[in-house]
């Protein structure tokens, strides 16, 4: 027995001992975790920038580019992590909230720059821009600029951007004896919109895709052109007003009477899909879509013709769109990365993607110079003044009618907007569908908006 | 660290009567101290595994758990703070909670209802011996074994557009108007997917079902006069009881999950707001990681009170099947 007692707890002792292997083990497997994620680099000597970017088309002519900038620049070196949207942001906030310097040089959209520049994500651009002659800062797109800005500090330089502006099929035009004016009214669009549909053939394409990117990039546009805004000067929501409502009304009516069939299947690619293959006569969207639609392989190309953005109350109705190039504060290699950042939205740039890759692959939207290039405007003669002249004659500091408290477009510089815009969206394929009316969607909109306008006050 | 040793020396101990020991594993005679010692030294081995599988599968839900009680939005880091039960709240009176999960209640059952039935039909037919059975078995199962976005595309682009979609042109042949699939029908544009998808998954396991049950048994049927369909309505169908159950469990199990086919084709319109879609909204659109913490808490304990009520309804089954036999 006494001995029984004695191998008891010595095997005790052993199991315990190898408990806290166990154990230990299982730590170094987690230690091994958690030091990834550092190695901060110091500014001294060769340099390694770290550049998060959205994955696509003009974004991989960057990083195809790239060689240009390192053999001129021998101490830096510049790595690409592509990603989507949503997990750059994702990324990018952790990495700043965690003070973990991973990333150089980040990716951001225009909503997106001054909700970060006030959390103070990111480095102030401006002084190093204005500092530097050969960047040529005042080349910017003064709209754009404007929407980067915030209190007078510039977040974010632009690598391309875009508005919105009204195609059409000018054989279908032609045959039914219409005529599209330069500055076209919304009632005129729904005339001609009307009268061109057919069953084989929509009036026009408008998006109808739930999301606050989606169908809310055009329809904003449309509810400030009729007079109405998300927020009043003082946050107050303002998604019931009678201006919003019939804004809303008019677009889903224009949908249903002469637009495309499935509206809530639609948003950009779809409508692309349908234009170009000569389904639809008319389609209000991005102006970078003029790029696909006059490529080779599209059945319209050469046919379309470029106008401005519908209006009714105000002026000018384009939106305004850009992918910013922004170094967060967070970086150890701030002036290296401000290098690169320069050089990406420089007009050498530019004028080296049009020589290597060809002028029609140039990022447009983000310098005046880049309308001014006559190799350019030789390849892009059908949409290029034109969007020049909307890129110009938007307004982001007051699009509608009223004053705003945001700078932007579109959408609503303000976290709880995307979550807003999505929400108000998916209650509108109901009104699509008739399962809803107008008034009902926008009524429970409207207290969502002032819950998100009350977290502003 | 004593307690196995405690549960060795019970047996021993023991003053129950022979009658209910018997019942019981066959009692361990008195183990040498060798013994013993090699026991424990077995029990002290299997520790780091144990470890790692409560670390493995734990650790997520305790961060979310913690995750749910934060006030969180990834665009405004300094808020962030203990929230209490807000989040649980907001969950509870929002309203988006109950829509959403009588939306999963719906796509769910419907399509797992679907799928069953017409699993269970392939299934019988494919029960037969016929010429290249092996060939239509594998392509009867491919559906399953695509990967659910592109099955959500494919349907969104060549099947249910409303331009060049097959099934409007198919409609259109029979003189139908065409449909507009994913505005004016989300849900049953989602039902569809996910029955084409289940379809053979059930298939397979009605069909293994199926062979497993003799064949003298219905031949005996049929020599005492039963026809094919009161031999399947009262021999077939009870013997495969069990494994349509099988089958609802575990497509259950799956089809909670669900998220391609609505983020792809109905994103959430139209009563096709899941609690997967839900709660990757509020986290990647709302940017509320709190918040969609709370909704993924919530959403563990109904799966896990739904799974156990269904598993031990189905261990019922099973063991009262097993008495029968």
């Amino acid at each position: 027995m006494k001995r029984f007692e004695m191998t008891k707890s010595y095997s005790m002792k052993k199991r315990l001992a190898l408990s806290a292997i166990a154990f230990s083990s299982v730590g170094v497997l987690l230690a091994g975790c958690s030091g990834a994620g550092g190695g901060a680099q110091q500014a001294d000597g060769p340099v390694t920038l770290t550049l998060a970017t959205v994955n696509n088309p003009q974004m991989k002519d960057m990083e195809e580019l790239k060689g240009a900038f390192e053999d001129s620049h021998p101490d830096i070196t510049v790595n690409f992590v592509a990603m989507e949207e949503n997990d750059l942001r994702d990324a990018v906030t952790k990495d700043v909230a965690t003070q973990g310097g991973q990333y150089d040089i980040v990716t951001v959209g225009s909503y997106e720059v001054p909700i970060w520049g006030q959390n103070d994500w990111l480095v102030d651009l401006g002084p190093l821009a204005e500092a530097d002659t050969a960047y040529n800062v005042n080349d910017l797109l003064p709209p754009v600029r404007e929407a980067l800005t915030v209190d007078d500090s510039l977040f974010a330089v632009p690598f391309y951007g875009e508005s919105s502006f009204l195609m059409y099929n000018k054989d279908m035009f032609a045959a039914a004896g219409l005529e599209m004016p330069t500055n076209p009214t919304w009632d005129e669009v729904a005339g001609f919109a009307r009268t061109l549909k057919s069953d084989d053939v929509a009036g026009i394409c408008l998006r109808g895709k739930p999301g606050w990117g989606e169908l809310f990039a055009p329809l904003t546009t449309v509810v400030q052109t009729f007079g109405g805004s998300w927020f009043d000067e003082d946050w107050n929501a303002e998604v019931n007003s009678p201006e919003f409502t019939e804004a809303v009304q008019f677009y889903t009516d224009l949908v249903k009477d002469a637009g495309e069939a499935d509206p809530v299947s639609t948003g950009f690619t779809e409508c692309l899909n349908l234009f170009s293959q000569g389904n639809a006569a008319m389609w209000y969207d991005a102006t970078s879509a003029a790029g696909p639609i006059e490529a080779d392989g599209s059945a319209v190309a050469g046919k379309i013709g470029y106008v401005h953005a519908p209006v009714k109350e105000t002026e000018e109705s384009g939106w305004l769109w850009a992918w910013n190039l922004a170094i967060p504060k967070t970086s150890n290699n701030q002036d290296a990365a401000w290098e690169f950042v320069s050089w990406a939205t420089s007009t050498e740039y530019i004028n080296l993607v049009g020589t290597t890759l060809g002028w029609e692959r140039v990022p447009p939207g983000s310098r005046t110079s880049t309308y001014e290039n006559a190799d350019y405007l030789a390849a892009a003669s059908a949409f290029a003044p034109i969007t020049k002249d909307i890129m110009l004659g938007v307004n982001p500091t007051q699009p509608g009618v009223n004053p705003q408290p945001w700078v932007g477009i579109q959408y609503v510089t303000v976290p709880e907007f995307q979550d807003l815009g999505n929400q108000v969206s998916q209650d509108i394929a109901d009104v699509f569908a008739g399962r809803d009316t107008v008034e009902n969607v926008l009524n429970k909109g409207q207290e969502l908006a002032q819950q998100a306008g009350d977290a502003q006050k | 660290m004593t307690a196995p040793d405690l549960i060795v020396a019970e047996p021993a101990q023991d003053p129950a009567p022979a009658a209910s020991r018997t019942l019981r594993r066959p009692s361990t005679p008195e183990l040498s101290a060798g013994q013993k010692k090699a026991l424990r030294l077995a029990r002290t081995l299997v520790w780091p595994a144990i470890v790692v599988a409560i670390l493995v599968t734990q650790i997520p839900f305790l961060v979310t758990i913690y995750y749910s009680f934060q006030n969180w939005n990834l665009m405004r880091p300094g808020s962030r703070g203990f929230a209490g039960f807000d989040n649980y709240v907001t969950v509870f009176t929002g309203g988006a909670f109950m829509q959403s999960l009588s939306a999963t209640v719906v796509i769910t059952g419907s399509s797992i209802v679907l799928s069953v039935l017409f699993g269970l039909g392939i299934a019988l037919l494919l029960n037969r011996k016929f010429f290249g059975q092996g060939l239509a078995r594998t392509l009867v199962i491919t559906p399953f074994l695509m990967m659910p976005a592109a099955a959500a595309l494919i349907f969104k682009w060549s099947m249910l557009d409303a331009n060049v979609g097959m099934v409007n042109w198919g409609l259109s042949v029979l003189g139908v108007d065409p449909v507009q699939w994913n505005t004016d029908f989300p849900a049953l544009t989602v039902i569809m997917v996910l029955t084409w998808q289940y379809t053979p998954f059930m298939m397979l396991i009605l069909l293994a079902g199926l062979q497993s049950q003799s064949k003298e048994t219905l031949e005996a049927a049929s020599v005492d006069g039963a026809g094919p369909v009161r031999s399947f309505l009262h021999m077939t169908l009870p013997h495969l009881r069990q494994y349509i159950e099988l089958a609802v469990l575990l497509g259950g199990i799956m089809l909670l999950q669900v998220f391609d086919p609505i983020a792809i084709m109905t994103r959430g319109t139209g009563g096709t707001k899941t609690l997967s879609y839900l709660l990757y909204e509020r986290a990647f659109v709302g940017l509320e990681i709190g918040e969609a913490a709370a909704y993924g808490v919530i959403t563990v304990l109904l799966t896990i009170i739904v799974a156990s009520v269904a598993l031990r309804l189905l261990f019922k089954i099973f063991s009262s099947e097993g008495a029968k036999s």
